[in-house]
């Protein structure tokens, strides 16, 4: 339910990105915008360029054309941790956490920006260094137990399934207090009941902190459901732009899934 | 008969030498225990760089040689003893810049072995480069470290043993609180893990290595220095890196208490196992005790002592 939220302004535009490796052309022209505080959804056929374009907007690949403005600043060229300085946080399709630590530190390293105390008063764990360090663990258990993960803090996280993992990789994002968040396939390789969870934490976070959210999924039911509006991707074009009504009736958006042509 | 006779040296002499010379036994037991500080110390440039950048750094060993070269080398050229640890030091960190440009960046994301493919020939970079600039001869090197005999107890110990184990344990304290308790840390174990995922909550990689190569790169001067101390510097030196291989096996690749508790077994039991053993084999236990040590540890425990256990699905 996102009931009396406002969409406001675009925080993100995206002018005409072009992006190849080689000869594979993976966007071509692609023209974007993500409103704040909205669920925008990402779809499109496999291979179709969603990945590349938020590789694109948190600075893993860099565009040969095109500008991104986020936040008013525009720029073709942006490297990752800079991104994250700026607010834009991301899970990934195939969970990237850091196996060999528990919940609790894969969360904190979220927080990592955010510390501002030098590593010498921190060594000493003392001082302002340890209020700090207080803090930041505060913020860390909120974050646990909004999503319900409290009984796996002390766990590596190596050793959780799958399912509890995307939701530890949503945990540090949300860390690190994002204005922009992007996520790759949430809910990829979930029952139906993560699936519902997880909808619910997506839903949770973009009503509460009003954080914007972008995100790739493959599940239609789940995407019509949770999203104020989605972007269709075809070999890395553009191919519709709408509310969920409007983009389910497209007939474009029909035969790129369908691969046919259909008669009207 | 004769069979007997080295049946009971094995078995029997040594186990009387001990009860009978208790004080003799600790002396050894001590004497290794020191030397297994240093071999700690050159373990631990391994474990430091493994940790952070997923690299088995074939190159260590020719680190410790390389920086204890200019070390000598600087002194040398009458440079006091205090700017020559500054300025190697520099050195050293001018490597790690060095080292991730023109190594690590380029590399980023590829296959650990080929990582590890290339700290071989950052090793033999190294040593000729090492050779051109300070020359291939043996530098006897002092600091001023007191070598006398003391005799605690009864008990024989060497000072300049001792000097270097308090040295290895101040450096392994100052080393443990920035990995455990700085937020540099935990962005070294980030790394460790996963690159990518580093990345996106706002590591800079490249900052990340360039720290942990330095941080091993002074390691390994502090180890360079010391064993320099002791046998001279010469090329032979960077063979010492060769011992930290069975250390790490004994203590994990990924632990830091590993390579130390590593490092003080290997010392200790190749001390204990070439004195009380040495006359029922001929000798030379020494040289092949870490590696059949190794051996059985890859046996039975290939994680080491303190490493990660690794658990695959199938």
């Amino acid at each position: 339910m996102s009931g009396g939220k406002r969409i406001g302004e675009p925080i993100l535009e995206i002018r005409s990105i072009s992006l190849s490796f080689g000869g594979v052309r993976a966007l071509a022209e692609v023209s974007l915008e993500i409103r704040a505080h909205e669920v925008l959804a990402i779809i499109g056929p496999n291979g179709a360029g969603k990945t590349s374009m938020l590789n694109v907007i948190n600075g893993f690949y860099h565009p040969q054309e095109g500008t991104i403005t986020f936040k008013g600043r525009a720029r073709r060229q942006m490297r990752p941790h800079e991104a994250a300085a700026q607010g834009i946080a991301r899970t990934f399709q195939n969970v990237a956490l850091f196996r060999g630590m528990t919940t609790l530190d894969n969360i904190m390293t979220g927080r990592l920006l955010k510390m501002r105390r030098n590593f010498l008063w921190q060594a000493l764990h003392w001082g302002p260094a340890l209020t700090e360090e207080l803090e930041h663990r505060a913020f860390v258990e909120h974050i646990i137990d909004f999503l319900e993960i409290e009984a796996i803090r002390k766990t590596p996280v190596g050793q959780l399934p799958y399912g509890l993992q995307k939701r530890v990789e949503l945990g540090r994002a949300l860390a690190m207090e994002p204005e922009l968040l992007l996520l790759d396939e949430p809910m990829a390789g979930m029952n139906v009941e993560e699936k519902e969870d997880m909808s619910r934490f997506i839903l949770d976070v973009n009503d509460e902190f009003g954080t914007t959210i972008a995100l790739i999924e493959h599940d239609m039911g789940v995407v019509m459901d949770i999203s104020d509006r989605v972007v269709v991707l075809d070999y890395g074009c553009k191919i519709a732009d709408g509310t969920p009504d409007d983009v389910r009736a497209d007939a474009a958006v029909i035969d790129a899934y369908l691969g046919v042509a259909h008669d009207a | 008969m004769e069979f007997l006779d080295f049946l009971q040296a094995l078995f029997v002499t040594p186990f009387t030498m001990m009860w009978q010379n208790p004080e003799f036994l600790l002396e050894v037991v001590i004497g290794g225990l020191l030397t297994g500080v240093m071999y700690s110390l050159v373990a631990l440039g391994f474990v430091l760089i493994y940790k952070a950048s997923g690299v088995f750094n074939f190159a260590q060993g020719t680190m410790v040689l390389f920086a204890a070269l200019t070390f000598v080398g600087l002194l040398e050229h009458g440079v006091p003893v205090w700017a020559t640890f500054i300025l190697t030091v520099l050195v050293m960190i001018l490597l790690a810049f060095i080292i991730e440009r023109l190594v690590l960046r380029p590399l980023v994301n590829q296959e650990p072995i080929i990582l590890f493919m290339a700290t071989i020939g950052l090793s033999y970079l190294l040593d000729g480069f090492g050779e051109i600039a300070w020359g291939g001869d043996v530098h006897a090197l002092d600091i001023g470290i007191p070598k006398e005999p003391l005799v605690f107890g009864g008990v024989l110990v060497n000072e300049f043993d001792l000097c270097a184990a308090a040295i290895c344990g101040v450096l392994v304290t100052a080393l443990a609180v920035f990995f455990q308790k700085t937020s540099i840390g935990r962005a070294l174990r980030a790394v460790a893990d996963d690159h990518q995922a580093a990345l996106s909550v706002g590591i800079p990689l490249k900052t990340i290595w360039v720290i942990v190569w330095s941080v091993a790169g002074i390691v390994g001067l502090v180890a360079g220095i010391l064993w320099g101390s002791n046998l001279g510097v010469q090329f032979s030196l960077s063979l010492v890196a060769l011992k930290a291989l069975p250390v790490l096996i004994l203590g994990g690749l990924t632990s830091v208490p590993g390579a130390i508790v590593g490092g003080l077994i290997v010392g200790s039991g190749e001390k204990v196992a070439e004195v009380f053993w040495g006359p029922a084999t001929g000798g030379a236990i020494e040289d092949w005790f870490a590696y059949a040590l190794a051996l059985v540890f890859l046996l039975f425990r290939p994680q080491g002592l303190f490493g990660e256990r690794i658990i695959e699905r199938v």
